[in-house]
């Protein structure tokens, strides 16, 4: 599906008011996982409002990214609780695995390595997301299996 | 009331013969007005951190006349430390499902929105096929009030109210001026009761049980339990339901691992409690009000990075639309590192505590307003560590 079919789908679904601006960019996200300059056009043509606008609000959130990332996209909780529970280990074993650093995307695009603030598990840190799922109590080398679960799985 | 046990409670997740739905449909043949004075004389205040009297919410939107009226449950959940609303949505979803229709009906709204941050999405399936059964049994009892889920994109700054709105009107979640207040023109400018998860989820409870056991609970300014997320060092951390008013010594008594050196209360935006201070500061709305978030510190951890990480968590989430919160933040993060570098004499540290107290006079929003929270209480009682 091209980025303006996917568009189109998304304001079918909800809608074209502003109110609808919010789940259109986070169903392009979902799909693409990022926002690129012609899907914010796309977005701003179909909602009839300007571009601008519809990059205003984007780049706004942290979750909605406005440049290309990785099929999966990892985000390690690095606030005090996590902290105090080890989340640097955490990220040095993904940083290793992966051959990149936090905020990079790897040679195949397959994986982009983020921090998060507070995930709201700090009873079970440290915690990462992948995507939408969520893997508590880690430990460098359990983060490291569901990495490479992800990548037997990621065509 | 020295010695007064720490009670453990359970209204919240209890769920023995679980059937929300009933409450709903017993409540629905009661009189608005009626139903609205005894969630004010039940003494629920707010759980989402800023503790308004609940009824009272309702009453105003009720008495504002427009056709158009919004119930929204504010499931952003962002606090550090806290992590009970996700507990809630996860176990007792149904209950916060009753309390927004129980206030649709109390407060004449047709539509009810639950805005979920984007970190739980993955509780969004299962939500999703809850509220699909809940929205056809509403619709059976006869009352006209639709429940849909809209989501957020990781930022904390929309758990603020208005900023809240905004992000569903498709805009930047930058709060706004205050007032109008929500209940006069809240999401798309109608008159809006804006809940906590677990506020929505007292409703239910005391719609069930009657207002008297809730308010039988707790102290005169904090009345019923409360649901707390405890973190940090400890060897219990998890999910607990407790009468209100307790002390920090109380509470550190049942879940510090003895070493206890501080208790952050509130979560980033909270205080941060010395020992000395323990035995005779109470968790609750007369003394350090809590959303839940308990973060317990030992004596291995340096508050310095405590403070600076907490610090870090406000520069990157303020909205960084008012200059004092924007540059505040910043400066305060980058003047406590020039005092541990050493560029900066001890003295600054009087300094970046005034602009603390300015931000919290000058921000627009309780973001900016409460991070001189966090800095002067840990600067005032861990000053050593923050300078060596
Ligand atoms: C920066 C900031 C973040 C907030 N985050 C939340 C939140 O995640 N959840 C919440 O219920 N209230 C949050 N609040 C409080 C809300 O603005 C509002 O007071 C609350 O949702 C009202 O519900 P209650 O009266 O049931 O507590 C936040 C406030 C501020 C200033
Ligand atoms: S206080 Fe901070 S978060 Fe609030 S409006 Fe101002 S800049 Fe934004």
């Amino acid at each position: 599906m091209t980025v303006k079919e996917l568009v189109n789908e998304l304001v079918e679904k909800h809608g074209t008011t502003h109110n609808s601006l919010m789940p259109v960019l986070q169903g392009v996200v979902q799909q693409e996982r990022y926002l690129s300059e012609e899907a914010m056009l796309t977005i701003a043509e179909a909602l009839d409002i300007s571009a601008a606008e519809v990059y205003g609000t984007a780049s706004f959130y942290t979750f909605l990214d406005t440049v290309p990332r990785g099929k999966n996209v990892i985000r390690v909780c690095k606030t005090i609780s996590c902290h105090m529970q080890g989340k640097d280990e955490i990220i040095q074993a993904l940083e290793d695995a992966l051959k990149i650093k936090v905020g990079e995307t790897t040679d195949n695009k397959r994986f982009t390595l983020l921090t998060a603030n507070c995930l709201g598990w700090c009873h079970k840190g440290p915690v990462m997301l992948v995507n939408d799922e969520v893997y508590p109590e880690l430990t460098p080398q359990k983060a490291v299996e569901i990495i490479q679960e992800y990548e037997r799985n990621t065509k | 009331m020295k010695d007064k046990k720490l009670k453990k409670v359970d209204l919240i997740f209890e769920c023995n013969d679980c059937k929300p739905v009933e409450v709903l449909e017993k409540t629905l043949k009661r009189d608005q007005d009626e139903i609205i004075l005894d969630i004010i004389d039940s003494g629920l205040k707010g759980r989402g951190g800023a503790g308004f009297p609940t009824g009272l919410k309702w009453k105003f939107t009720k008495n504002e006349d427009s056709a158009i009226k919004y119930v929204i449950c504010n499931a952003d959940e962002g606090e550090p430390g806290t992590f009970k609303d996700r507990e809630i949505l996860s176990r007792v979803p149904e209950k916060i499902f009753v309390g927004m229709a129980i206030c649709g009906y109390a407060i004449g709204a047709k539509e009810g929105f639950l805005y979920l941050r984007g970190e739980y999405n993955f509780l969004l399936k299962d939500l999703n096929a809850t509220l699909d059964k809940f929205n056809a049994q509403v619709k059976d009892l006869g009352l006209d009030f639709t429940i849909s889920i809209k989501s957020g994109s990781g930022a904390y700054i929309c758990g603020e109210e208005s900023a809240l709105f905004e992000s569903m009107e498709g805009k930047r979640g930058e709060p706004r001026n205050k007032p109008p207040y929500p209940t006069v023109a809240g999401y798309n400018s109608k008159p809006t009761v804006i809940n906590n998860v677990e506020t929505l989820a007292y409703v239910t409870m005391i719609c069930r049980l009657g207002a008297q056991q809730f308010k039988d609970m707790g102290t005169n300014d904090s009345r019923g339990s409360k649901v707390f997320s405890v973190s940090g060092d400890t060897p219990i951390a998890g999910i607990y339901e407790l009468e209100l008013g307790m002390t920090v010594q109380e509470f550190v008594n049942e879940f510090g691992d003895g070493d206890t050196k501080a208790v952050q209360v509130g979560g980033a935006s909270g205080s941060c409690v010395p020992r000395k201070n323990f035995a005779d500061t109470i968790i609750g709305f007369e003394g350090i009000p809590t959303g839940g978030s308990m973060m317990i510190f030992n004596s291995s951890r340096s508050m310095y990075n405590v403070l600076h990480d907490y610090l870090e968590f406000f520069a990157e989430e303020s909205c960084g639309q008012c200059s004092p919160c924007r540059i505040g933040c910043q400066q305060l993060l980058k003047g406590i590192e020039a005092v541990k570098r050493k560029e900066r004499n001890p003295q600054y540290l009087e300094d970046l505590k005034k602009l603390a107290a300015t931000m919290k006079l000058a921000s627009k929003c309780g973001l900016g307003q409460s991070v001189a929270n966090p800095f002067t209480s840990i600067v005032d009682n861990f000053k050593e560590e923050i300078i060596y």
